[in-house]
């Protein structure tokens, strides 16, 4: 490290910064369910310390998603879940059917031993919810505890499965998706998976054959539902809801989730084949493995719920090509790798993978050329020379055909056919024709060019003022004997004597990277400082192996003296990192309040306003005014009165104003009032003028 | 000395005399106004000792005893008979017009009391 030292910290940090970024895409694609979907769910489904997963549906995911992912769970926790779920079982009359089907479940899962008597307790108290209720979600879960209730051994019968399956089928829409009773005027998709879930449990439970003709109706309503069924552009397919209502909205995980359940289950009981096309299977499988690894608990259960329904259906089973690994370098002659698999990872069937097209990082066709993959049976891996086909460096789209070699599979997997996967190739950067040298300004006429070897550190040692200028120039060519444009090509200055860094951008063209340094321009930059110079090259790409920082050796500048005005060089710090540590706090610096009177003497001052009206009042008295020019007449008196009281509601509608109205509020309702008033006003006044007038006259 | 002093007895009273012989409405007016003077005058007071902080608080509540001083000052004119030039003009007319400029003065103040 001390090698690389002097100062590469940060522009190491920014290279790998950038190779990350550069690669990050492309971890991201579609592999199957692996270990790390174990300890992923693992880590999801903690129990909390007393033993337990929380309540009885987080309890029964996390024993679900256990099951299905074959992870083991040491007895106390088994014996607390299936305690759990006992007490709910054993208390059937006052639980919810909802209760009772989780815990069913529960028990089914884990194999706890159940009484029979406390079964039969629970099917009669699911029954009479049955008969009871027109909610589909109630119907869901009395009709799956019963079906989980009959998968544990225990003889369960639905007496009038044919009217139960009426009553949910009552709930479907004409788009196929489904209302939650028959009072909601809304359908959702996420329904829809329970109402066909629920279906099948039916079927399942029915003593005797469900009418034939209502299970092609619910056909032709699941080929309706995928009709709704959204996509990306790779092939992603993925339910959602139409309407997103904040109340009801679970989003396309859970939403997708759902219909998986319910299709598959339905096309495992009901007899004949669903016409859903392979593609659209494939792409749910394609969106549930491109979750990754899932955030939530919820997610991971349905991920791998959803994963276990498709993994094994009767409508299609999924097929996903993925690759192991998406980098190739051409140094090691790496090969192409291609897994073609069940979700799960399990070996598909035999089949052939063919390369049928190369696109570059800009979709330009590189080549159209068919190759066919050989398989290694032993590591189950489709695989070929990456080498023959010619390609450089960089970002690459490779499009695979799919093709199953025996016919009678055609029915059973969905490969989609074609896929398309990126890969990333990297590869050694020949660097060669380095030169670097000092040129005097005006005629450009070169005193010394030095050839160097950046293959590894040189120490040439040059010497320059202010009026000449610093050459660098280098060639970089790709395996292919392309130029090759790295992401970051940098020369950096850094002043012995003050550690002052300076960095450069070296600018490329078709043929060469060279740049220029004139000297006369960049004194100020420099700050005046003259004195040794040490040269540091930095050349650095993600498809690149041997990036590097090359020490190229000193420069002595020999720069003028700083004038009185120069901007000083900036202190250094001595630690080079400090400059990501956390910055100096910034307080802020409010106004203090002004200083306040005491309340007493606002008080006094308010009190003493108040006196000249007093004094007011009592002069008024003195000089003996009285009300006797009010009319007396009950018109007149009328117009006067309410021209005071005109006027007093104006000044009220002030104070208002002043408290809490703001002044278009007031402007309106003062000019309704102004009009009444000079109208009233109007009125009682040229009444008054009148009277005095005939007083005159008398 | 005396004689000044019994001279300023004598000019007051005779002030009073002939002020007593003004209508009374006149005299409200004067009422009104020595008492708009002396809130505002109260006022000032006030913003001496504490000082003017809420600055604008202060200007509208002086203005508005000023200014309606200044108005009844108008009316007063107005009205008061031996003025010849406000002959024609009926006193209600000038009570209206004086109602009228006080609430557009009030508004103002209203709005600038903050």
């Amino acid at each position: 490290m001390a090698a690389a030292g002097g100062l590469p910290a940060s522009a190491t940090l920014l290279l790998l910064v950038i190779a990350a970024v550069a690669v990050a895409p492309l971890a991201s694609a579609v592999r199957p369910v692996s270990d790390a979907h174990r300890s992923a769910a693992a880590e999801l489904f903690a129990a909390s310390p007393d033993g337990s997963f929380g309540d009885l549906e987080t309890t029964y995911e996390a024993v679900r998603t256990f099951q299905i992912l074959g992870v083991e769970k040491d007895k106390g926790l088994i014996g607390k879940a299936c305690k759990f779920a006992a007490e709910k079982l054993a208390s059937s009359s006052s639980s919810p059917a909802k209760d009772l089907f989780h815990a069913a479940r529960i028990s089914g899962v884990l194999k706890c031993s159940v009484d029979s008597g406390v079964y039969d307790d629970v099917a009669t108290r699911l029954k009479a919810v049955i008969k009871d209720t027109n909610s589909l979600l109630e119907l869901y879960y009395s009709v799956g505890g019963l079906l989980s209730i009959k998968e544990q051994g225990h003889n369960v019968v639905l007496p009038d499965a044919d009217n139960t399956f009426h009553a949910i089928k009552a709930l479907s829409q004409s788009d196929g998706r489904w209302r939650y009773d028959t009072n909601s005027a809304e359908s959702s998709t996420f329904a829809a998976g329970i109402a066909l879930e629920a279906l099948s449990a039916v079927i399942s439970l029915a003593d005797s054959e469900v009418d034939s003709s209502m299970i092609a109706v619910v056909k032709n309503d699941i080929v309706k539902l995928f009709d709704t069924i959204k996509s990306y552009d790779d092939g992603t397919f993925y339910f959602d809801e139409k309407h997103v209502d904040a109340a009801e909205y679970k989003g396309p995980i859970t939403t997708s989730a759902s219909v998986v359940r319910g299709v598959t289950s339905f096309a495992a009981v009901a007899s004949g084949k669903l016409n859903i096309p392979g593609e659209k299977i494939l792409g749910l499988a394609k969106f549930f493995l491109g979750i990754g690894l899932p955030g939530s608990a919820k997610d991971c259960f349905n991920q791998i719920e959803s994963l276990s329904f498709l993994e094994n259906n009767r409508v299609f089973v999924p097929l996903v090509l993925s690759l192991p690994s998406k980098v190739f370098s051409l140094t090691s002659k790496d090969q192409l790798k291609v897994e073609v698999t069940t979700v799960f990872g399990s070996a598909a069937p035999p089949l052939r993978v063919n390369l049928v097209q190369v696109l570059g990082s800009d979709s330009k066709v590189i080549t159209t050329e068919t190759k066919e993959l050989q398989f290694d049976l032993d590591n189950n891996v489709h695989y070929l020379d990456i080498a023959p086909l010619k390609i450089d460096v960089g970002k690459y789209s490779l499009v695979f055909e799919i093709s199953l070699q025996e016919q009678e599979h055609e029915t059973i997997y969905a490969t989609g056919g074609t896929d398309t996967e990126a890969i990333f190739v990297t590869g050694l950067i020949k660097v060669d024709k380095a030169e670097i040298g000092i040129s005097d300004n005006d005629a450009g006429t070169v005193e010394s060019v030095q050839k160097i070897d950046l293959q590894k550190d040189t120490s040439v040692s040059l010497s320059a003022n202010h009026l000449q200028k610093l050459r660098l120039s280098f060639q970089l060519s790709t395996p292919l004997g392309k130029t090759f444009k790295p992401h970051q090509v940098f020369l950096k200055l850094k002043h012995d004597e003050s550690k002052v860094e300076h960095l450069f951008v070296v600018p490329g063209s078709a043929r060469q990277f060279k740049i220029v340094l004139d000297f006369l321009g960049l004194v100020e930059k420099f700050y005046y400082l003259s004195g040794r110079y040490d040269l540091e090259l930095a050349v650095g790409d993600a498809a690149m192996e041997n990036s590097f920082l090359r020490a190229l050796g000193h420069i002595e500048l020999d720069l003028p003296e700083a004038p009185e005005k120069a901007p000083k060089p900036p202190a250094q710090a001595v630690d080079p990192f400090s400059k990501f540590g956390p910055k100096k706090e910034i307080s802020h610096i409010f106004r203090s309040p002004e200083k306040r009177p005491p309340k007493e003497l606002s008080f006094v001052f308010t009190g003493l306003t108040l006196l000249p009206i007093v004094g007011f009042l009592i002069g008024l008295m003195r000089l003996g005014v009285n009300l006797k020019n009010f009319p007396s007449l009950p018109a007149p008196a009328a117009f006067a009165s309410l021209f005071h009281a005109g006027i007093g509601a104006v000044l009220l509608l002030y104070v208002l104003f002043w408290i809490k109205l703001d002044l278009f509020t007031t402007l309106k309702y003062l000019s309704f009032l102004g009009v009444f008033l000079v109208f009233v006003g109007h009125r009682a006044l040229s009444y008054l003028s009148s009277t005095s007038a005939k007083q005159k006259t008398a | 000395m005396p004689r000044a002093t019994s001279d300023a007895k004598l000019l007051i009273q005779s002030l009073g005399k002939a002020y007593a012989a003004t209508p009374t409405n006149l005299k409200i007016i004067d009422l009104y106004v020595v008492f708009a003077v002396a809130t505002a005058l109260i006022q000032v007071v006030y913003m001496g000792i504490v000082g003017s902080f809420p600055f604008n608080s202060f200007l509208s509540g002086v203005l508005s005893c000023i200014g309606t001083a200044v108005l009844a000052v108008c009316l007063r004119i107005q009205v008061n008979k031996d003025n010849k030039e406000f002959k024609d003009l009926p006193p209600e007319r000038a009570f209206a017009d004086f109602v009228l400029c006080n609430l557009v003065l009030h508004l103002v103040i209203m709005n600038f009391l903050g």
